[in-house]
């Protein structure tokens, strides 16, 4: 596995389920800056179709899923 | 970016379980760039009523379960209908249409309905919304 990426902000998203994690990171992706990298923490089981397919719908790039015992998700700004 | 997404829905019905959907897919679509237009009728009015989201209930012979469905979906982490909605509408994103015709089935007046309701339209008026939507949906 590679190295997780550097995150700009984190946000927690545990325990909470879909569609609450996409809402919430939406919202916290738009309070950085274009070309930072927003984490996000979810053990949402639906998370892991729904995060990278978010990413390109809305523009942004996924930059990957990392599993630690949590489940990190990476998404850079990119509009 | 592509080219905006826009998705319809028609909410015909007030149960507990059949308001989850339309909200959960609103709040994903908001959240996705989409823009929404949800049109409510007969039985999906009672979810504009002021309150109206906290009181839905199951329906049929699952109304008593309701409880028990409450209970499960917060034990899940799942958010209330009265959450949700803030969610949706957090978005700026998602327009609620009340159904004029079925209002007055319904016997449901504007001053019933919360203030977050966008407008007030006929069939024709959402058809119009509708025919320009990439996804559509009747609940």
């Amino acid at each position: 596995m590679t190295d997780m990426p550097t995150a700009d902000k984190t946000i927690d998203c545990r325990g909470m389920q879909c569609p609450m994690p996409i809402l919430k990171a939406k919202k916290e992706i738009l309070k950085i800056k274009v070309g930072e990298t927003l984490e996000v923490l979810s053990n949402d089981p639906g998370s892991k179709e729904d995060f990278p397919r978010w990413a390109k719908r809305t523009g942004n790039e996924f930059l990957g899923v990392f599993d630690d015992g949590d489940t990190h998700y990476f998404i850079k700004r990119k509009v | 970016m592509a080219d905006v997404k826009k998705m319809a829905i028609v909410v015909h019905s007030g149960t507990l379980d059949l308001a989850y959907p339309p909200l959960m897919l609103a709040a994903a679509a908001g959240a996705s760039d989409f823009e929404v237009d949800i049109f409510f009728t007969f039985w999906g009015l009672n979810l504009l009523k002021k309150k109206g989201l906290k009181k839905a209930k199951l329906g049929g012979a699952w109304r008593m379960g309701t409880s028990m469905m409450k209970m499960m979906i917060k034990r899940t982490g799942m958010a209330t209908l009265p959450d949700l909605l803030e969610g949706v509408l957090d978005t700026g994103k998602v327009k609620l249409w009340a159904c004029t015709a079925t209002m007055d089935i319904m016997m449901v007046k504007k001053d019933q309905l919360i203030s977050e309701v966008t407008g007030y339209m006929g069939a024709a008026g959402f058809l119009d919304i509708a025919a320009d939507c990439d996804v559509q949906l009747f609940i």
